[in-house]
């Protein structure tokens, strides 16, 4: 491998932490210690600097007056941006996922996103929430996925992203598409621990955060997610 | 009270009572909801007319709201009656049956879950009404918890009147809810769950915690003095005056030593002195199922019911320090649908002892332990986890309807 520490962020859990966020952090450095690979995960509140050149970043949902400001405080110190566009890898859920676009609403008004991924986000007639499944996108060779929905949002995605699945169950995006990526940057509205149902888009993280191929991570045991999985899937089909 | 009802509403009583009385006997629970349901649609004011002329408290909050409410009847009984919905069916269709079913109480304790605090404060003109503790619960369903506080104190600034406010100093949700009343009584019942108080409810910006006291960095909001705190040592809860009063409760955890502090203040405003009431309180040994404790095959188990993420962290704080664990995780309506909330607590205190696992989202805890390296085993069911574990004393950690699966597995104990 060619890192020995694995430097994990996670931005702004003051503010974006409302599904178990902190699930996401914990999954990775499970995953990463368990190929031997140390992890130094650091919590960054939103009155610090934002840390240039951590191998990963993350950033999770909430509200709409904590996503307003932390949309405002991330403009403000321009590191996550730089970050991504030195192709660092970035996961942002739900509200995360949507500043990191053009713009989106919250407390009934339009505010500027910090533009890392091409897409809109606006309000839907009704919340969402619920299972979420569908056939993760070909290219990330992620399996499909399997998460928990829980927003008032719909994002109308750009020509320079692809969706990140095509939905079966759930609403995700607009009920046709969930969620984003473009370069090493994902956005999803899958919340809370998204990766410990989904390990294969955790390693993909992994190996771009490491610079590996994901199938040159050594296997680990994933029996108990693969049940998981197995599990929710099986909820969706109706009795 | 009932002598005083107008007709239509004795009438409604009565119906009330044969519903609830129809429902327990055929097995479909304690009728308190459905004999309400029955009382309200033949007087939609039957609450408020059964509630007129009682001294009343109200007692809401996300955590130990059904315990302090015990406690409180408890205390209160040492000069009344007391009327309270001891079922745990805390919206308005269990609090008219608990005034039904006790015509002759002059006082009522009543739990109210936190989303009919307003329609309750309308209602029952309550004398007391006390604010325990705001954290992230049953998200997929419920609020989030900013918005309740925010719709909590709009409404207090409606209706709490001359309603005292007992509210907790230690929850900047509640500080900011209770600070529109006039009349508030502080109590330091402590906050072991901080996630959801990060940032000022009032303005946004950051709060700074020196040790107990917390202020926010912009607007001022801060913790005020507590009139009622827990003590720092032993197990004693010190009063406004200074006295310290000894509990010695059996019930476990510092959580419970700050729901009897939130006890004694209200009984204090009932006129009932804090030497009189703490010695009531000790008496309580299992709350609704809660803390009991049961044998089987030579095991004695500790039931410990935990909502939400703040009520496991609690729970696990109450623990023995040995004994196996059993967890079950249920995610059926009333629980929520959603399990992300388990990635919130910090299992990694049961490293090192034996833990099972079982609930119908038993697979979801199974891949949580894993994550934080805590050694498990999946079973079916409670049974299955009794058999699993040596003879001795056992801790069982469930949530709501997980709870109530092994409480019907013990005869629905008490």
């Amino acid at each position: 491998m060619s890192i020995s520490t694995l430097r994990i962020v996670w931005l702004y859990p003051d503010l974006l932490s409302t599904y178990g966020d902190r699930g996401n952090l914990l999954v990775l450095a499970h995953r990463a210690r368990a190929r031997g690979i140390d992890v130094e995960p650091m919590q960054i509140r939103s009155d610090q600097h934002v840390p240039h050149g951590a191998d990963l970043y993350l950033i999770g949902g909430g509200e709409d007056g904590p996503q307003a400001v932390a949309a405002e405080r991330l403009l403000d110190d321009g590191a996550l941006g730089k970050a991504a566009e030195a192709g660092k890898p970035v996961l942002a859920i739900c509200a995360g996922y949507q500043l990191l676009g053009e713009s989106f609403y919250a407390n009934g008004r339009c505010y500027p996103g910090l533009g890392i991924l091409d897409l809109r986000s606006d309000r839907g007639e009704s919340r969402a929430v619920g299972e979420i499944a569908g056939e993760g996108a070909p290219q990330l060779g992620i399996g499909p996925i399997t998460g928990f929905e829980n927003h008032g949002g719909r994002t109308h995605l750009g020509e320079a992203v692809q969706p990140l699945a095509r939905v079966s169950a759930g609403i995700g995006n607009d009920g046709a598409t969930e969620g984003a990526w473009a370069g090493h940057v994902i956005g999803t509205y899958m919340h809370g621990p998204a990766l410990a149902r989904n390990p294969r888009l955790a390693d993909l993280l992994l190996s771009w955060a490491v610079g590996v191929a994901p199938a040159s991570l050594p296997p680990i045991d994933d029996t108990w997610p693969e049940r998981l999985r197995s599990e929710r899937f099986a909820a969706l089909t109706p009795e | 009270m009932s002598a005083n009802l107008p007709p239509r509403a004795k009438f409604a009583t009565a119906l009330l009572r044969t519903a609830a009385a129809l429902s327990r006997a055929t097995g479909r629970g304690d009728g308190s909801v459905i004999g309400g349901r029955v009382g309200l649609i033949v007087e939609p004011r039957l609450l408020e007319l059964l509630a007129d002329g009682r001294h009343v408290v109200l007692i809401s909050g996300t955590n130990g709201k059904t315990t302090t409410t015990r406690f409180t009847t408890a205390a209160l009984e040492a000069i009344g009656k007391v009327a309270t919905n001891s079922f745990g069916a805390n919206m308005p269709t269990g609090h008219t049956t608990a005034l039904a079913k006790a015509p002759k109480a002059t006082y009522a304790a009543l739990e109210c879950d936190e989303h009919y605090l307003g329609q309750l404060l309308d209602a029952a003109h309550p004398k007391v009404v006390a604010l325990l503790n705001l954290s992230r619960d049953q998200l997929d369903r419920a609020m989030e918890v900013t918005a309740l506080a925010a719709k909590w104190r709009q409404t207090l600034q409606v209706s709490a009147g001359q309603t005292t406010v007992v509210a907790n100093a230690d929850d900047p949700l509640i500080v900011w809810a209770a600070s529109v009343c006039e009349r508030v009584v502080w109590v330091a019942a402590g906050q072991n769950w901080t996630a959801d108080s990060a940032i000022c409810p009032n303005c946004g910006s950051h709060l700074d915690r020196f040790g107990e006291f917390w202020r926010c960095t912009n607007c001022g909001l801060n913790r005020p003095s507590p009139q009622w705190s827990v003590a720092h040592t032993g197990e004693a809860v010190v009063g406004p005056d200074g006295r310290r009063y000894e509990l010695n409760l059996q019930l476990p955890g510092r959580v419970n030593r700050a729901n009897a502090a939130t006890a004694l203040a209200i009984a204090s405003l009932f006129g009932v002195e804090p030497a009189q009431a703490a010695p009531r309180l000790a008496e309580v040994a299992s709350v609704a199922g809660r803390y009991a404790k049961v044998e089987r095959d030579g095991r004695q188990l500790r039931l410990l019911l935990a909502k939400n993420p703040a009520g496991w962290l609690e729970s696990f704080d109450m623990i023995e320090k040995d004994p196996p664990v059993v967890l079950s995780l249920n995610a059926r309506e009333v629980d929520g649908f959603d399990t992300s909330w388990i990635y919130d607590v910090d299992f990694t205190s049961l490293a090192g002892r034996k833990v099972v696992v079982t609930g119908d989202r038993r697979t979801d805890l199974a891949v949580r332990l894993e994550v934080d390296r805590v050694d498990y085993i999946v079973v079916d069911d409670i049974r299955a986890a009794i058999a699993a574990v040596a003879p001795g004393p056992v801790e069982v950690v469930a949530n709501y309807t997980a709870f109530q699966d092994i409480r019907a597995e013990f005869n629905r104990v008490n």
